[in-house]
């Protein structure tokens, strides 16, 4: 029985399409069997994000409605190892699915995967509802931003009054420079604000604009500085303690940079 | 509340970023407004002063979260921290 995990947010636009695509194409290549569901019905993303937009024949609410076989919706990327796309529905709304068949659904795909990733839309309405029914984990992205951060607190509020106690936290597109100079929230600071566990930060990177371009998970990019905090973030999914950096040490700059994504090892 | 801060040598916009964000998060989280927080303050402030003199305007009162003990899953918590003057002859055995 593998795991559901669902990635959210509550603010749109901070990274939670780019985040569930990650992880998901990470926990693949760490061998591990791995369906991403797009919670998205109406804004689908995820497609476009992955490069699979051209082979979308059936989507969720097919599965749902009993249109298809849930087999026949699942997109198989040929990139990698057991990594599977269930589409949204692009002409429905969040209304065409209700949490009970979500979480249905979410259970028959982890009776054939290790990992279940739903990429919940933004907002606390019923896409929300739908996009938590089923998992059993949740990561919650934000940004060092105020509004991000607000609509996280909201959200972990939320989560735990469904009974998702425990969600990690992903902060993404910190600018170290920024940090440095004391013009954006450290990680510490927004841990202190959250109290919650934190799985990973994630550098603002432009290779993360130009992966999506491509439909290319930054991820697989061995260059990528954000595709490294991914990686890590991959190993502390699995269970993996994988030690963090504090910013606002005393230590050199480059020396902070150098440990914080793990760079180490590869030398 | 960590307001003297804002104008203190902390004036980089993340602290006044994590200060706004800390005041709003408050009513946020339980739904409750700066004066119902008022109302709490000064009924505890009504009980302490029976058997203790304490600093008024020392008092703080927030609502927080925190780890709960048993399951460490994170739980609102109501925190007050309010500065004692000193005991009142009632208040000793």
């Amino acid at each position: 029985m593998g795991e559901v995990i669902v990635v959210t947010s509550g603010k749109g636009g901070v990274g939670k399409t780019t985040t569930t695509a990650n992880i998901g194409t990470g926990l693949s290549l760490k061998g591990k069997s791995v369906v991403l569901v797009d919670a998205d019905i109406g804004l689908r993303n995820l497609d476009v994000v992955m490069g699979l937009e051209n082979r979308i024949v059936y989507d969720l609410v097919d599965v749902v409605e009993g249109s298809c076989r849930l087999r026949q919706a699942l997109i198989k990327d040929k990139r990698f190892a057991n990594l599977y796309l269930l589409p949204a529905a692009q002409t429905k709304d969040k209304n065409a699915v209700n949490p009970e068949q979500m979480q249905k659904l979410t259970s028959d795909l982890a009776e054939e995967f290790d990992y279940v990733m739903v990429d919940c839309p933004a907002g606390i309405e019923q896409g929300f509802k739908n996009a938590i029914a089923g998992a059993s984990r949740a990561v919650v992205v934000t940004t060092p931003e105020v509004s991000a951060v607000r609509d996280a607190d909201r959200i972990i509020g939320l989560l735990e009054a469904s009974g998702l106690r425990n969600p990690q936290l992903v902060i993404n597109r910190i600018k170290i420079d920024m940090v440095k100079r004391g013009d954006m929230m450290n990680i510490d600071d927004m841990i202190d604000i959250l109290a919650i566990d934190l799985l990973g930060v994630v550098p603002d990177d432009d290779m993360i604009v130009v992966s999506t371009n491509r439909g290319e998970p930054a991820i697989a990019n061995e260059a990528s500085l954000a595709g490294q905090a991914y990686r890590n973030i991959v190993r502390r999914i699995m269970g993996e303690d994988v030690p963090f950096m504090n910013l606002e040490s005393d230590e050199g700059f480059l020396t902070r940079l150098v440990k914080m994504f793990g760079f180490t090892k590869r030398r | 509340m960590d307001l003297f801060k804002l104008f203190g040598k902390n004036d980089s916009s993340k602290d006044i970023a994590k200060e706004r964000l800390k005041l709003v998060l408050i009513h946020d989280r339980a739904n409750v407004s700066p004066q119902f927080l008022e109302m709490i303050k000064s009924e505890i402030i009504g009980v302490i002063s029976d058997y203790m003199e304490i600093d008024e305007k020392g008092l703080e009162i927030t609502l927080t979260r925190t780890r709960r003990d048993y399951d460490n899953s994170t739980v609102p918590a109501l925190v007050a921290n309010i500065p004692i003057k000193r005991m009142k002859d009632n208040g000793k055995i």
